[in-house]
């Protein structure tokens, strides 16, 4: 995927952005769908995060996150960005971020194409409930207040399945460390 | 910048997930401009999103829709976005995170419009948009002032631009971020030597626990 993104970056290749396409396309489209998007707003959504993919593909950085991580990064904050109606506050992106000198050097290049694979790995064994929460948020588009009252549970204990979560995932990372 | 008080682990996951209310993500996008520790863990928690993403089933797309996408491509209008220059500035010279510095137009926090609310305290709105939950805004509290006893009836995030304060949590200086739930009550005392000048999102309105409190509250109104 970074081969093809790095493609439509430095000559505006269309065929690797439709290879991109191809891949990223549907499961956009499900993505959106999942959130509750109607058919062709669904589709509406599609079409701009890969524009948006088109226009910012230089400022992808490969030693920040995978292209997929990307790609959700850029469907999440163009979703936000439609349902919020004066734009004011933006998510940061992960071609947005202030940089500081205490960053991890950009030498782990080969690590992070690892990452996704050690997060899935880290995802697919958590219990149950745990991954439960995280589906509902990430994908189900649900805040923890919602989450709470969906699975009739405290928000105490919503908060805490995530703690638990993000702790698993970090702690597979650190695997590559 | 030297941070002592990071983001709450669940705070992360939900502001990766996009569904932490606006005026909260606004908080967290300051504090992550500054804060290396909670940035790295927000971009973990991104890579939950990506994998999810990912492993979602296929959904079919109109037969025109590559077609659309490839018309527009040679469309004018569509622009190739500049490459930033400015990376190296995060903001923490001027004391304004650039996330920040976009919503109050590359002020500075002396040339924002300050209301005065109260003995020592003014604030200053951000505006967000109609389906908000949340209330953002800039406070500025004199410098030694108690401000009342408070729980939240949600989310309380604070993250302090200038001075310090102190409350049974801790020493809360620039950078810090105080990420409190609705069953955590405060009381914070701004350090003698100067104002404290914090950028705070709540979820829900504060509840303050003192008759005094609940008396100030609808004129100061937090």
């Amino acid at each position: 995927m970074a081969g093809l993104l790095g493609r439509v970056a430095e000559a505006r290749d269309k065929q690797a952005f439709s290879e991109l396409f191809t891949h990223y396309g549907p499961r956009l489209k499900s993505f959106m769908l999942r959130k509750g998007s109607p058919t062709e707003e669904a589709e509406d959504l599609v079409q701009e995060t890969m524009i948006a993919v088109w226009r910012k593909a230089h400022l992808y950085a490969s030693d920040k996150g995978s292209v997929t991580t990307w790609v959700y990064t850029v469907a999440r904050n163009l979703r936000i960005d439609r349902y919020r109606r004066n734009g004011a506050v933006h998510l940061t992106g992960l071609d947005d971020y202030d940089e500081a000198a205490d960053d991890t050097p950009s030498d782990d290049v080969v690590n992070r194409s690892q990452e996704d694979s050690l997060v899935r790995a880290a995802l697919a064994e958590l219990p149950g409930e745990q991954s439960e929460i995280l589906r509902l948020s990430y994908i189900q588009d649900m805040p923890q207040s919602e989450i709470a009252e969906k699975l009739n549970i405290p928000l105490g204990t919503v908060k805490s399945r995530m703690r638990l979560a993000y702790r698993r995932m970090r702690r597979g990372l650190e695997d590559l460390a | 910048m030297k941070v002592s008080h990071h983001l709450d682990q669940s705070t992360i996951v939900s502001y990766a997930s996009g569904t932490l209310d606006e005026a909260l993500s606004a908080v967290v996008a300051c504090h992550i401009a500054w804060c290396s520790e909670c940035r790295q863990a927000v971009r973990h928690a991104e890579i939950a999103g990506g994998v999810m993403l990912d492993e979602l089933a296929p959904a079919k797309l109109s037969a025109t829709c590559l077609d659309e996408i490839m018309a527009r491509l040679d469309d004018e209008s569509i622009e190739i976005e500049p490459s930033r220059t400015n990376h190296g500035d995060d903001g923490s010279i001027s004391g304004v995170p650039r996330p920040l510095a976009k919503m109050i137009g590359g002020r500075a926090l002396d040339e924002v419009e300050w209301r005065k609310v109260g003995s020592g305290v003014w604030f200053h709105d951000l505006p967000v948009s109609e389906g908000a939950k949340g209330k953002l805004r800039l406070m500025k509290i004199a410098a030694g002032k108690a401000m009342p006893e408070h729980s939240h009836g949600g989310m309380e995030l604070t993250l302090v631009l200038r001075g310090a304060y102190r409350d049974a949590i801790g020493h809360f200086g620039i950078g810090d971020i105080a990420d409190l739930d609705e069953t955590i009550g405060h009381k914070p005392v701004v350090t003698p030597d100067e104002p404290c000048i914090c950028l705070v999102a709540t979820e829900a309105p504060t509840r303050f626990k003192s008759l005094v409190g609940r008396i100030m509250q609808p004129i100061v109104g937090i």
